[in-house]
């Protein structure tokens, strides 16, 4: 038993898994928040100007359909971002990890936002191009409806003071929402529908070359802002989560020391 | 297959008898069932027409509004004097006494809105066939209510603002049963037949009856420790 374990021992620094501990994720969300950051700041502008200056005026909508530059990597993503939180919430609860916790937290307010963001776009399309800036679409409700989930959610994280308790709270809310999530989507659907259908599907795509990759590169400038402000959530979660423990003492010391 | 049912039965009995101790309690949310619904046509006018078509989403937005109510009650009395504890503690599945208390909770409170809703439907002046389609889609969908509300309630017990907090995370989750209840009525208005939201909403109620005892369990024992 003790070989089996100081050898377990001196295998871990070499695995991937070192980083579920808080202390190693620190440094390793720092370095690397810096330089997503920098990727989504490069391609926000090209695609950006792909979308505004190169890709062609839509037939059929004119100028208002390069919305989409933002609108759509922003719904892609807040139901990205639930999944990854549904995914760490099942993590957290069937490991016991102090690290997935934290990630479902630092990830609900960047899904809360890109939902509204979605919402926000979507809705100034709506105006020009169906003469109205809501309308009770199956798409757009269940945007709307994940929006819900996320601040329930966020609510519910915040209302409990006790750390464990509102981590595994949030946890399970977020995998009942997780469950939900298709079979509301579905409802409404059936409910009604007035929204165009998906204009990429992984077989093919029904736009403009250009278009597409403007999009394509607004998507991915969203993934890489959202690791960056993960990261850095991350790091200011894990540093109030472990302030009683001697190496958060020496990192705050060292950061003062230097400003 | 009776060591199961001894416990179930118990906990269903005594959170029925409990209920019928306090009855004025589980009244109220009767009575607010009925005071929301007849709350409509002040607010919409008396125009019958107008008020046929929304019947069947006004009486289904009341009763989960009601159901919402009275959700609080299902495992705070149980949370303040202690017996969510010794049930806890108790060598009996976790899932099992949550659906006995769910079960009473929904004879005493999502009961009596099925039967009283066909009388207030017609004060909307329903057609009369629609009736029997209106009180069962109730009865099928809200012990829907009922179970996925347990779920919320068990995560906020004894949280300050509960109440508020319950409403914001649970009434996403009613959404389809809301679609499917009312949807019900009107697919069997309009004559397409409500076969089909009737048959959904059964497979919802099973499926919730599968899944949400398990999460409800998880979250008491989160709530509790």
């Amino acid at each position: 038993m003790m070989n089996t374990s100081s050898l377990s021992q001196k295998r871990t620094p070499k695995s991937i898994l070192r980083f579920a501990a808080p202390q190693m994720f620190y440094p390793l969300a720092g370095t690397l928040a810096p330089w997503c950051a920098g990727i989504a700041a490069v391609l926000t502008v090209i695609g950006l100007y792909i979308g505004f200056f190169v890709a062609p005026t839509d037939f059929q909508q004119g100028e208002v359909y390069r919305v989409i530059f933002i609108h759509v990597p922003a719904a892609w993503m807040s139901m990205l971002i639930y999944l990854a939180m549904a995914f760490w919430a099942a993590v957290g609860l069937v490991l016991n990890t102090r690290m997935s916790f934290i990630m479902t937290q630092a990830l609900a307010p960047t899904g809360a936002m890109f939902c509204f963001l979605a919402l926000w776009t979507g809705a100034l399309w709506g105006k020009p191009t169906w003469g109205t800036y809501w309308v009770w679409d199956a798409r757009l409700t269940s945007q709307l409806l994940l929006l819900f989930l996320y601040l329930g959610f966020m609510a519910l994280t915040q209302a409990i003071e006790d750390q464990r308790r509102a981590d595994r709270a949030g946890a399970i809310i977020a995998l009942v929402g997780a469950v939900n999530v298709p079979i509301i989507y579905f409802s409404v659907q059936w409910w009604n529908t007035l929204h165009q259908g998906a204009s990429v599907t992984p077989t093919g795509s029904s736009m403009a070359s250009t278009m597409l990759a403007g999009m394509l590169v607004m998507a991915i400038a969203s993934w890489a802002y959202t690791f960056a402000v993960v990261f850095w959530r991350v790091r200011s979660l894990i540093l109030e989560r472990e302030r009683h423990t001697d190496w958060v003492g020496a990192e705050i010391d060292a950061q003062e020391g230097r400003s | 297959m009776n060591g199961l049912l001894g416990p179930f039965v118990a906990v269903l009995r005594r959170d029925l008898m409990l209920a019928w101790r306090g009855r004025a309690d589980v009244l109220v949310t009767l009575a607010f069932f009925i005071v929301v619904v007849c709350l409509f046509p002040f607010g919409i006018g008396p125009e019958t027409n107008q008020l046929r078509a929304i019947a069947p989403g006004v009486l289904w937005v009341a009763a989960l509004l009601s159901t919402l109510l009275s959700l609080h009650r299902l495992f705070a009395q149980d949370h303040a004097d202690g017996t969510l504890e010794q049930l806890l503690l108790s060598p009996e599945p976790t899932a099992l006494w949550v659906v006995a208390k769910v079960s009473a909770h929904w004879i005493v409170t999502g009961l009596p809105l099925v039967v009283a809703a066909p009388g207030l439907a017609l004060l909307f002046d329903v057609e009369q066939e629609a009736l029997g389609v209106l009180t069962l889609s109730l009865a099928l969908g809200s012990p829907i209510l009922a179970l996925l509300g347990a779920v919320g309630a068990a995560l906020t017990l004894g949280l300050r603002g509960g109440g508020v907090l319950l409403a914001l995370l649970v009434l996403p989750l009613f959404v389809p049963v809301l679609i499917f209840g009312a949807g019900a009525v009107d697919a069997h208005l309009s004559g397409t037949g409500a076969a089909a939201q009737l048959l959904l909403l059964g497979g919802g109620l099973l499926g919730a009856l599968a899944l949400t005892p398990f999460a409800c369990a998880a979250a008491l024992r989160i709530a509790v420790e």
